[in-house]
């Protein structure tokens, strides 16, 4: 388990350095395996304290449990907890049929811009991963976005050594991203290492013979099929899978992730 | 592929070379010949060169973005995973155009080997050499040589030989030694995940096996300590140091020093979350928390190490530099250098060479360097750096200097350049190595006193009232109940500097610099004036500073001339002033610097950092 406890302690100091440099800062929670490793991590960075507050982009169409777990987490762990929501954008009924990348930009993208105007985040976590997206592969662990958001892939800042990206014209903002060199199957090794409370409900087989292998709103997210009901066993699976992880995540086809992502996309 | 073993470590490897000589379609084919690409992938990416009517590529796996795909180039750096025995390989491609160049100084600088790529029909390029040289700065020391495209020469070995033997000897210029130069051909797969027929005289392992020759490189542990602080958290009852170790370990009961302060005290406990029983001790590599035994002054920047093993500190280096910045590396702007954690202005003293890439040897001298460009430099910092040579540690070995938000530039320590405070900083490490101290140390002194100690050091040609101002401000700071007290240099002649003659200049600095620095030690507040230096008034604040290294001192200049050329001093007071108004800014500058509580009384309106 030597690789993971190296992977630990560089997202370690990334949150470290994050949490030195930036003065207003917030951590993306979705209540998701990879964002619950994260805000694991905080846990370990500040000992067992998080010194800045979860921000939870709220589309209203999240699976019911995950909400449960995020209030209940939020209360044990003594959390800051803000949630963002586009509450126009509803009350105009903006649903997924209206075609899934219009409901992303706005419930999502467009929800997490207005969040972060409302609150001034100068810097801004997130739990993305290379492994995920071909696109999140070309990520910096620090990455500037413009003051419209907007991520320009063409000109990313040079990252050498140790050495991020801690100083910024006003206006513009970092996304600051620890878990860039995690794999999925690295996460489900930490988790079990660590022994991190996550979504057993949904992440694992409840009998019925599938489980979520990615989460997101329940009408863009199919489980996968899969009789993993333990940690373990998802792990060996995942060494077996040759299918992508966000196979279930509608808003990936085409070339979806690169336009939701330069616009601001997580 | 291997799916059921456990993987024991991960390793970072870049992909580098001349633009087009094939790195995305190596990194397409070891994936897809090893079995180790998600369903459907290449079946996608050919639907899709059928629709735009190209041929398919395995390039296109991982030039992501729709333009990479269109230019068929890769513009930024691609992470991408591979797991092979027992090891977890992270591959990085890197850009071959000199266009982006920093992307690919980014995806090299996380790397632990390189593969380096070169075109058989093209030969050594530019960026083959300038790829090479950079490595070597960046510390890449493991590298593989592939020459591919050896379909397109007929797998001619006279061919081969004559590129690996410009390039082998290239890399010896730079202490390189390639482990391997394989000949190969990305595209019709030879040699890239077994040997093929096609090169019968090649007896070296194949591209996918030359990568488990790569070790991961663990020697930092065994070198001296090395612990740069992160950061000083207080969330609880404990004040707790963090930092990640660069090399070396440590464990309780450690004597620490810390650089460039000389500050020292003992590892009390190694802090850790959700660890039991918690860690004892801790080894190069590791993000870790200590605390002390004792509350002595440290912050983020700072270097501890075990006090025989101390890194150098001077305000002067010698180091070659890579420069990526939009703007060209000018003498006499201001940088930020940032060394580990330590975060300190400077400039360039000198630009002594180029050095050219495609010819070692040739080295020209310019007054500027361009972007792309690699220097042989001269930096100075604005206030002492504790730092190492690159040939002797790595990570406290080397920089980045920020221009204009972004980091611009990278460079390795090749020289320590001594400055005039070098006897100096001798004397005052000597003096606090061996400092005796009595039981109340600084921290209780300050909470009694509401106020750190420090130095209040005013400067400036004769007849500006400097030596006026200075009562003031200790009338007052004594009157607000601060343990003020005017050091007048000339009271030294007399008594400690009887036995000098006039002309020991030098002498009666450091006598002057030592007893401002055993007032401090009282916790007391010292001001004073540069009068009795007439003749040394530039040296003198350094020396102050040097001598009484970690006290803060608030530098204060007096001049009649409003036009004239202004020291770097914290306050400037030019031409007539209220010398109310002037007291009281240097009150609000010692409050910003944390120096002085609020007078109110109540000790804990300022958050001490001691």
């Amino acid at each position: 388990m030597k690789h993971i406890r190296q992977l630990e302690d560089q997202s370690i100091y990334i949150l470290r350095e994050a949490y030195k440099n930036f003065d207003n800062l917030g951590m993306l929670w979705s209540m998701g395996k990879d964002s619950t490793v994260l805000l694991w991590l905080a846990r370990k960075a500040f000992f067992g304290h998080v010194p800045f507050p979860l921000l939870h982009v709220d589309t209203s169409y999240k699976i019911p449990e995950m909400i449960e777990y995020r209030d209940r987490v939020a209360r044990e762990w003594r959390l800051n907890l803000v949630v963002g929501q586009n509450k126009k954008a509803l009350a105009e009924g903006m649903n997924h049929e209206k075609g899934r990348i219009t409901c992303c930009t706005a419930l999502k993208t467009e929800a997490l811009k207005q969040l972060l105007e409302e609150k001034g985040y100068t810097g801004v976590i997130l739990g993305v991963r290379s492994d995920e997206d071909a696109t999140r592969a070309k990520e910096r662990y620090f990455s500037p976005r413009d003051k419209n958001n907007d991520w320009d892939f063409r000109d990313q800042p040079p990252e050498l050594w140790d050495q991020y990206k801690i100083s910024f014209p006003p206006g513009t903002h970092i996304r600051i991203h620890p878990l860039l060199d995690w794999t999925e199957i690295n996460i489900w090794e930490y988790i079990k290492l660590e022994n991190i409370p996550f979504l057993d409900h949904l992440y694992l087989d409840q009998g019925t013979g599938s489980r979520y292998r990615s989460l997101g709103c329940a009408p863009c997210t199919s489980p996968i099929q899969s009789t993993s009901k333990n940690v373990d066993e998802v792990i060996i699976e995942l060494r077996n899978s040759k299918v992508a992880e966000r196979a279930g995540r509608a808003q990936d086809e085409g070339r979806g992730m690169e336009q939701l992502r330069k616009d601001g996309y997580m | 592929m291997a799916t059921d073993t456990t993987i024991q470590e991960r390793m970072n490897i870049v992909i580098v070379g001349h633009v087009d000589h094939g790195k995305s379609t190596l990194l397409g084919r070891l994936y897809a010949d090893t079995g180790t690409l998600p369903e459907g992938k290449i079946e996608k990416i050919q639907a899709i060169c059928r629709q735009q009517g190209k041929e398919f590529e395995y390039a296109f796996l991982f030039d992501a973005f729709l333009e990479e795909q269109q230019q068929g180039i890769t513009i930024d750096t691609a992470r991408t995973f591979f797991t092979w025995g027992d090891r977890q390989y992270i591959i990085i491609d890197a850009p071959g155009h000199k266009e982006f160049l920093k992307n690919m100084v980014s995806g090299a600088a996380r790397a632990e080997a390189a593969l380096l790529i070169i075109d058989a029909l093209e030969g050594v390029r530019d960026q083959s050499k300038r790829h090479g040289l950079l490595l070597s700065m960046l510390g890449v020391k493991q590298v593989t040589v592939v020459v591919n495209k050896m379909d397109l020469v007929d797998y001619r070995e006279d061919i081969f030989q004559t590129i690996e033997k410009e390039y082998r000897e290239f890399l010896t210029q730079l202490n390189v030694v390639p482990q391997y130069i394989i000949p190969a051909s990305a595209k019709q797969g030879i040699n890239i995940t077994k040997i093929s027929p096609e090169t019968p005289w090649y007896t070296g392992p194949s591209v996918l096996d030359s990568l488990a020759h790569f070790h991961l490189e663990t020697a930092e542990s065994e070198q001296a300590l090395r612990f740069p602080l992160q950061d000083v958290y207080k969330f609880d009852a404990r004040r707790i140091l963090v930092g990640r170790l660069t090399a070396g370990k440590l464990k309780i009961g450690d004597r620490l020093v810390f650089s460039p302060t000389n500050k020292s005290a003992n590892v009390q406990s190694i802090e850790a979350f959700n660890v039991d029983p918690p860690p004892t001790q801790a080894t190069a590599g590791q993000s870790v928390g200590i605390t002390l035994d004792e509350q002595i002054f440290v912050e983020r920047g700072h270097i501890a190490t075990h006090e025989e093993t101390r890194p150098l500190v001077s305000t002067r280096i010698r180091a070659n530099l890579f420069w990526l910045g939009n703007q060209p590396l000018e003498m006499k702007r201001t940088y930020t250098l940032r060394l580990a954690t330590r975060e300190v202005l400077c400039e360039i003293a000198a630009i002594h060479r180029i050095v050219d890439a495609n010819n070692l040897d040739d080295r020209q001298t310019q007054s500027t360097v361009q972007r792309n460009e690699v220097a042989d430099i001269t930096l100075r910092t604005k206030s002492p750096l504790a730092f190492d040579l690159y040939a002797s540690f790595e990570t406290t070995g080397r920089f980045v200097l920020v221009d204009n938000y972004d980091v611009a530039g990278g460079g390795i320590i090749t020289e320590l350049v001594s400055d005039e405070q070098e006897d100096f900083r001798t004397e005052a490490r000597e003096r606090d190595s061996a400092w005796v101290k009595g039981d109340v140390g600084a921290e209780e002194r300050s909470r009694h006193y509401g106020h750190r100690a420090a130095v209040v050091l005013l400067t400036g040609p004769d007849t500006t009232a400097k030596s006026f101002l200075a009562r003031k401000l200790e009338t007052v700071l004594v009157a607000e109940g601060r343990h003020a007290y005017l050091l007048v240099g000339e009271n030294l002649q007399r008594g400690l500097d009887a036995d000098l003659h006039e002309m020991k200049a030098e002498e009666t600095v450091r006598r002057f610099g030592e007893v401002v620095r055993l007032l401090t030690d009282t916790g007391s507040l010292v001001i004073t004036t540069t009068n009795a230096f007439p003749q040394a008034t530039k040296g003198i604040v350094q020396t102050v500073k040097t001598l009484v290294n970690p006290i803060q001192v608030v530098t204060v200049h007096m001049t009649k001339d409003q036009a004239g050329p202004q020291p770097d001093r914290d306050l400037i007071f030019a031409g007539p002033e209220d010398f109310d108004v002037c007291t009281h800014k240097i009150l609000e500058t010692l409050k910003q610097k944390g120096i002085l509580a609020e007078p109110t009384g109540s000790q804990s309106a300022v958050q001490f950092s001691i």
